[in-house]
């Protein structure tokens, strides 16, 4: 099995869909000559032309809006914002427009948007930021966030046949660094199911996204403590593996949620309460949330260091409910 | 001095039948304006009965410019009309029990009562619903023309916009895509002079809204959208230029509101004397004195025509009526679409 960058792995991904449907096209800022600001789509235009790689004017409601129209046309268009943040341009036409076609006039409207994500790279207030609670609250919305190389190759095809309009968060300081192997052919991963990413017994730790790896790491840690915890992935926000997180919960009594959005009203908060509603009876100790503050992502590399979970306050959380 | 070319009016049966309309064809035109405004008519008497929940919105004055258009589109050609083109649908062959059924919230209407007033289309007739952000739906018709471009296909896509949503941004970034890109896209400014109490001086700065069409590199065209005739010959030499790759074209066709924005408002900013001199040239008035001026409309035809459409009305009524109110367990159905919702020709 080849081994490719998580970078690599939504390429192929988009790279096996275009060969496979000539409805699915991408356009964007820069996606066609410059390959995209982080290269996902180098040499695409190459291989399938200027009109299924479309070089886009600085619009983001132009883009958006256009896929929507486009998909109502048959096609299966794939939109890159060149960061998340500017998703916000975007608002109105996954809000308003693409979420509500299908429950008010019955037409589906089958887009992708793909968001880089995330920060730790001193990207600062508008290249770093973690949308996914946003959209997962609109109905109508799918919100994808793939951890590790074959999951992004394998939900972004799911995203693509879907028929719904998706959200694919994909996190940008994982783009090059993490590197694992992943299927040659084409496959997909259903939206809505949760990956264990170990298994343990005494807490539930769930997250998405780069968090994986550092609660991941924070998990390492306390287990030389002998304490066990369970990671769930959840991979995919909108919608999201209840069943899986409530399943764990019941096994282990103790629960910690992971994310590296902000705190208020982020998308922990609605697992937290569907653990309490759902699981109040298994519990042993009040379910903890480890998030960023609620602050805008800051630039200097002290600040950021103190905005976005670190490995040690996710040992510190663990630690808390091991203790109680 | 505007920049945009002012649209001559039409003039002899002659002129009309170059530009592709037979006298059959222009009593259907006449047919589809006076359903429009019948439709609407009676949607008040609806809304007064309280028939009608929320709000109701109305396009009277602007029948022309929405039949206009409407008729010269192609079967294939797609559009987004909003809530003053009333016309497009009835043009395209949306059957008016349904647009009735829609404004009373049934479960025959083509939102099943998810959505209410114009907020509404029939996908198989080639119309996108519109959402309340009205200059929303120009980016959506402009994918629908983008669609056109990639797969090649002689396809045109028209998007309605009135002179209060050009000062939206989604307004310049649709005409910039699809200028730049040379889309077989027509926008079409329903012009009505008030966007809900705002007059245009405070929405737009340049004489026209045609005139921004330059900016973006393509045609801009004023028309005086009380006039059917002058309407569709501008919309069809649009269209066909489009589908021939020219590129796109901006109308604006120009009428007055004549009524308030929605039925609460009794548009007392607007001057009395605006109303007057507007409601002289009563798009389906004009048209009527033409159609006997021109192509021997004789009062037998018309009466003819009038009970034909009254029939329809009082049809329609009784049988949107009829139709029951949707199920509330079926509140979150249709959310999600599903796979099958893709099984359609040209999903494939």
């Amino acid at each position: 099995m080849p081994v490719m960058s998580y970078l690599q792995a939504i390429s192929d991904g988009l790279r096996v869909e275009m060969r496979r449907d000539k409805r699915v096209y991408v356009i964007g800022q820069d996606v066609g000559v410059y390959g995209g600001a982080f290269k996902v789509t180098q040499g695409f235009q190459d291989e399938f032309g200027p009109w299924r790689v479309i070089d886009a004017p600085l619009a983001e409601t132009a883009i958006v809006g256009s896929c929507t129209g486009a998909a109502i046309m048959g096609m299966r268009p794939v939109a890159e914002m060149q960061f998340a943040d500017f998703v916000s341009c975007a608002w109105d036409h996954l809000v308003t427009v693409a979420a509500k076609q299908r429950y008010r006039a019955g037409t589906p409207v089958p887009i992708v948007v793909r968001c880089p994500s995330g920060g730790g790279f001193s990207g600062g207030p508008f290249h770093s930021q973690n949308p996914e609670s946003s959209f997962a609250h609109i109905p109508g919305l799918k919100v994808v966030c793939p951890a590790t190389p074959a999951d992004a190759k394998g939900l972004l095809i799911s995203s693509i046949e879907d028929p719904n309009p998706v959200l694919y968060m994909e996190h940008k300081h994982l783009y090059r660094r993490i590197k694992d192997e992943v299927p040659e052919e084409r496959y997909t991963i259903p939206l809505g199911e949760a990956r264990i990413h170990r298994e343990g017994d005494d807490i539930t730790l769930v997250t998405w996204g780069a968090m994986v790896y550092t609660a991941d790491e924070a998990a390492t840690q306390v287990e030389a403590e002998g304490i066990s915890v369970e990671l769930i992935d959840l991979r995919t926000v909108a919608p999201w593996d209840k069943q899986a997180v409530l399943k764990s919960v019941e096994k282990t009594s103790k629960a910690l949620v992971l994310h590296e959005d902000t705190r208020t009203g982020g998308f922990g908060a609605e697992i937290v309460a569907t653990i309490t509603e759902e699981a109040f009876e298994s519990l042993d100790a009040p379910v903890k949330r480890v998030t960023a503050p609620d602050a805008p992502v800051p630039f200097s590399p002290p600040l950021e260091k103190a905005f976005i979970p670190q490995v040690e306050d996710v040992v510190a959380g663990l630690k808390d409910l091991a203790a109680y | 001095m505007a920049i945009a070319r002012e649209a001559e009016p039409v003039g002899s049966l002659k002129e009309v039948r170059e530009a592709g309309l037979d006298r059959e064809d222009l009593l259907t035109v006449y047919r589809n304006m006076l359903v429009t405004r019948g439709v609407e008519e009676r949607g008040h008497i609806l809304y007064r009965q309280g028939k009608i929940p929320g709000s109701f919105y109305t396009g009277r004055g602007n029948e022309a410019g929405s039949v206009g258009v409407a008729t010269a589109m192609g079967p294939n050609d797609v559009g987004t009309p909003l809530h003053r083109d009333m016309g497009v649908h009835i043009t395209r062959g949306v059957e008016p029990w349904r647009i009735f059924a829609q404004y009373m919230g049934r479960a025959d209407g083509p939102t099943k009562g998810r959505d209410g007033n114009v907020h509404m289309a029939d996908g198989r007739l080639g119309l996108i619903a519109m959402v309340s952000h009205l200059p929303a739906m120009l980016p959506v018709a402009v994918g629908c023309a983008l669609a056109f471009r990639i797969r090649e296909e002689k396809r045109v896509a028209v998007g309605w916009f009135g002179e209060g949503a050009s000062a939206r941004g989604d307004c310049h970034e649709a005409m910039t895509l699809a200028g730049t890109r040379r889309l077989p896209m027509v926008f079409v400014c329903d012009n009505n002079q008030w966007a809900y109490s705002t007059p245009t001086h405070l929405e737009y700065a340049s004489e026209t809204v045609a005139d921004r069409a330059q900016a973006y590199g393509f045609e801009g065209v004023v028309v005086d959208g009380t006039d059917v005739l002058a309407v569709y010959r501008e919309a069809r030499r649009a269209i066909e230029k489009a589908r021939e790759g020219g590129g796109p074209t901006l109308i604006e066709c120009l009428t007055l509101r004549m009524e308030g924005h929605a039925v609460h408002d009794d548009a007392f900013y607007v001057p009395k004397e605006m109303f007057e001199e507007w409601a002289k040239r009563d798009p389906i008035e004009r048209f009527r004195s033409w159609l006997k001026d021109n192509a021997d409309l004789t009062d037998e035809e018309e009466d003819e025509i009038a009970l034909e459409i009254k029939k329809i009305m009082n049809d329609a009524m009784k049988r949107a009526d009829d139709s029951p109110l949707p199920d509330p367990s079926t509140v979150t159905e249709g959310v999600y679409a599903t796979p099958e919702d893709l099984d359609t020709p040209h999903h494939k």
